[in-house]
Order: C-alpha cells, then structure tokens, then sequence
C-alpha cells in the first residue's frame, strides 16, 4: 500500500469508528436525558429505501443494529418522509401500529418520539427515543430538546456516511473508485509517468 | 354576512389592466364589520358545505372520530416513474393521516372530508406524490388542504412554489406544518399558505398569530387525545396535529363566508387570534 493511501485508508478508518461512537453517545445522552427506555437512530438506505438501525441504547443495544425495514411505513417512515417530528403517547398493545413497532424493536412501546435526521436537503434518517416516562405531560421544551439532538445526531450521521463513502472510493468501490486507483498509479509509478500523469490531470481540471 | 360576492364570474372583466370606465365594473361588495370578531368567523358554523382535502398518509374509513369520508385516493408511483392519483381502498398506512381528519372533524363535524394518500410510494417517490397529490387537490378545487408535511428536496421546490400560487388564486387555503426549528423545509415558508406551529394550551379554538413569520400561527399541538389505526386513540404531540387545527377553523370560517379568498381568510384568522383580539 502506498505511503498516500495508508494515511488516507487510516483517517478514513479512523473516522468512521469516532463517528459510529458519537453516534452511539448521542443516543445514550438521548435515552438518558428523557430517563426513556431506548433510542436509537436509524440510518436511510437510499438504495433499497430501507430504514437501518445504525445505533442503539438501551433496550435492543446488542441485537437490533444494522436490522431493516421499509422506509415508507409506520411513524418513523412518515417522519423521514415528511420531515415532521412527532410524539405519540398510550399507544395499546393490539394496534397495528404496535404490532410493527414490536417487530422492529423487539418490545412494544407504549410511546415515542421521532424526529428526522436532516442534513441541508437530505433526509438522512430517523432518531427515535421509545417509552419515556408518561406520567409528566410532554412540553414544547422537550420538543426543542428532541430537536436538538436530532441535529447532533444528523451531524454525526452525516460524517459516518462521508467516512463510509470515502472508504468505498478507497477500496475501488462506488464511482470514485477509479480516482482513488489513479492518486494511487501516479504515487506508484516513476517520476516520469507521474510528470505525465499530473500534466494530464492539469490539463483535464482545465477542461473541467 | 356577505363579505365578497361572487358577481364577475361569467363576465369580461379588465384582468390584466383597468380603464378608467372599467372602474365600475370590479366594484367588490363589502361587508365588513365595524369589529371581526369570533363569533362574527364563526359563530354557529358546522363546516357545512366545505370540502377539507387531507393530504397525508391515508384516512382509515370507519374511524368514529372521523365519521364519513367522502372520497379516498392515492398518488400512486408507475412503473415508468410517473405517479397517478387513483381512487383508493387501502386507508391510512401510519395513523397520522386518521389523526388529522380526526381534528378536522372534531372542530367542523359538518365538512366533508377528502383524503388523498401520498405516502406508500416508497421513499424517492414521496416528494413526487406529494406533489401529484397536491396538483390533484388544487384542480378539484378543494377550499381547503390540510398538509401537515414537508419536504426539503430542493429540485421540488419551485414546482411546490408555483402549485401554492395557483391555489392561493383559485381559492383552495394551503394549511401547513412548520418545522419547529430553522429548518430549511417546504410549503409552510411560502407566503402563499399558512403555517402552523404549536401553543401548549388545551382549547381547540385558541390560535395566536404570530408577529414574527415564517412560522404564521400557533394552534393546539400538545398532548392532544387524537384517531389513530384500528379504531384507536392516543395521545400525541406535533405542528402536525397544530394544522389540521387551523384547517378546521378555516373550514368554519368558509362555510359562514363562501366568499372570502384566502387572502380575506387568512386577514380574518388573524383578527381572530387570541392575541390580536
């Protein structure tokens, strides 16, 4: 491996282990501040438009990760889908909604609240905080709250994502692999092809 | 009281520029009150005869809370891409959607109630119907879209601009939910519509204006006994519940005065706002 892609396959490596843990503590911060039973964020596949569980605390920590579902259905999907944040409180446990909750959780919650991951444009995912304490009436505070770390949440989803999407070009994956295997030709090769390589790469900016 | 007639329909009328002789021929008949107050809006009103479209995840049919729904369609995606708005039997596909007719119905139990389901047209294909939906909505010519969502794709957002123009014209009021954070999000920032937040008050009937917009109205959104799936209530927290709240008050204000445009109804919330009284 090239000196150039072993400092860049270590940031990237890096990285992408410090984000899936920022991640992590803000859900565990999530769950501890709203004393609820679990939180967790999932991450939207755009590819097969499904909802993956990317982090968790609390209940479901050491099983859910990386389970999926439809990113269409139920609340978390109308949240990603519709950009609006909601909580829903004495959900029973015959409803259907609960029936889907449960499949997905792994234990029926009596309520939650959901708030979609966004970054500029995108909807990046969902964080879902199951089962806080309901015998306080919920307020605009807590709200905001849910928002709040909604935006961390979004950021370090956001920079799990770039890691991830810069690994893939590093391992020649995804549609900047091909640039990766050329930075890694031209430090490869000898000074007078990497001459060449960069003047052709000069020349290609320019035309860009 | 009658505040604007409807007397031009059927004639030629000076719609780009205005002659001095055409002066007579726009007179608008007002009738306004010395003093706009609630009971003026909408004092005695049912909702009767409005038509209030739910453009949302589906309405279940049979819920007691929402009673009779009067039509149910989807925005459905195509295998080519495209997405048609179709007549529906599915119902609600999260609850929301039943949530929102439920709020509507409880403030004007004499409206009609349509329900136009974008969701369920798997996620890259939500802004498209949402979009569909609405462009359908706004030709039947519903008085009011109730549109607790957004989106933030931004290559939708001079289509979605240009359709809550065309409403804003045609006389079908745009309610809809605003972000409740600085969030870069559509229909609700356009002036065109009004958008919703949320008071942490329990009367159905109380809304604030706010003086600082985009976000234009504060309306019930907190802890509110609401329809959801399987005949159920829940309790739930939301500008999306906020919105169907102000769609409700717009389908009592309409159905007392047929005549206003959503210009004079929004003047007329306004008036009405528990803070401007």
């Amino acid at each position: 491996m090239s000196d150039l892609r072993a400092a860049v396959a270590a940031g990237v490596f890096g990285a992408e282990d410090a984000y899936r843990s920022l991640l992590r503590a803000t859900v565990e911060v999530a769950r501890a501040i709203f004393h609820a039973k679990a939180a967790s964020v999932f991450l939207l596949d755009e590819a097969t438009e499904e909802l993956v569980f990317e982090a968790v605390a609390g209940e479901g920590a050491d099983t859910l990760v990386g389970q999926r579902f439809p990113a269409d259905t139920g609340v978390a999907g109308w949240v990603l889908v519709t950009r609006q944040a909601i909580v829903v409180d004495d959900l029973t446990a015959d409803t259907r909604f609960s029936r889907e909750a449960a499949e997905s959780t792994g234990f029926v919650p009596k309520g939650l609240m959901a708030v979609p991951l966004l970054a500029e444009d995108k909807a990046l995912g969902v964080l879902e905080v199951l089962d806080r304490p309901q015998q306080s009436r919920f307020t605009l505070a807590e709200m905001e709250l849910l928002g709040l770390f909604g935006n961390q949440a979004a950021i370090a989803l956001d920079l799990l994502q770039r890691a991830r999407r810069a690994r893939a070009a590093l391992d020649g994956e995804g549609e900047l692999g091909a640039l990766a295997r050329i930075a890694t030709r031209l430090e490869d090769g000898d000074e007078e092809r990497r001459a060449a390589g960069l003047q052709l790469l000069a020349a290609l900016e320019q035309l860009l | 009281m009658t505040v604007l007639a409807h007397e031009f329909e059927d004639e030629e009328l000076p719609a780009w520029s205005l002659p001095a002789e055409a002066s007579d021929s726009i007179r608008i008949r007002a009738g306004w009150p010395e003093r706009v107050t609630p009971e003026w809006a909408w004092g005695g009103s049912t909702g009767a005869g409005v038509r209030v479209c739910v453009l949302d995840s589906g309405v279940e049919l049979g819920h007691p809370l929402v009673g009779t729904v009067q039509r149910s369609v989807a925005a459905r995606k195509q295998e080519d891409g495209t997405v048609v708005v179709e007549d529906d039997a599915e119902g609600d596909l999260c609850g929301h959607g039943t949530a929102c007719a439920g709020i509507i119905r409880a403030l004007a139990p004499d409206c009609e109630l349509i329900s136009v389901r974008v969701l369920g047209a798997g996620y890259t294909g939500s802004a498209a119907a949402m979009l569909s939906g609405l462009e359908w909505a706004i030709d039947e010519g519903f008085d009011v879209v109730n549109m607790s969502l957004s989106t933030t794709k931004k290559q939708y957002v001079d289509r979605l601009h240009e359709l809550a123009d065309v409403a804003y014209f045609k006389r079908t009021m745009l309610v809809a939910s605003a972000h409740n954070m600085p969030v870069e999000s559509f229909p609700w920032r356009f002036a065109s519509v009004i958008s919703v937040g949320s008071h942490e008050l329990d009367d159905p009937r109380v809304f604030y204006a706010n003086p600082t917009p985009p976000v234009e109205f504060f309306a019930r959104g907190l802890n509110l006994d609401i329809a959801w799936l399987g005949g159920e209530t829940i309790t739930a927290t939301g500008n999306s519940f906020a919105t169907p709240h102000i769609a409700g008050m717009c389908a009592l204000i309409l159905a007392k005065h047929p005549e206003l445009t959503p210009f004079q109804l929004k003047s007329v919330l306004h008036l009405t706002a528990a803070n401007v009284r």
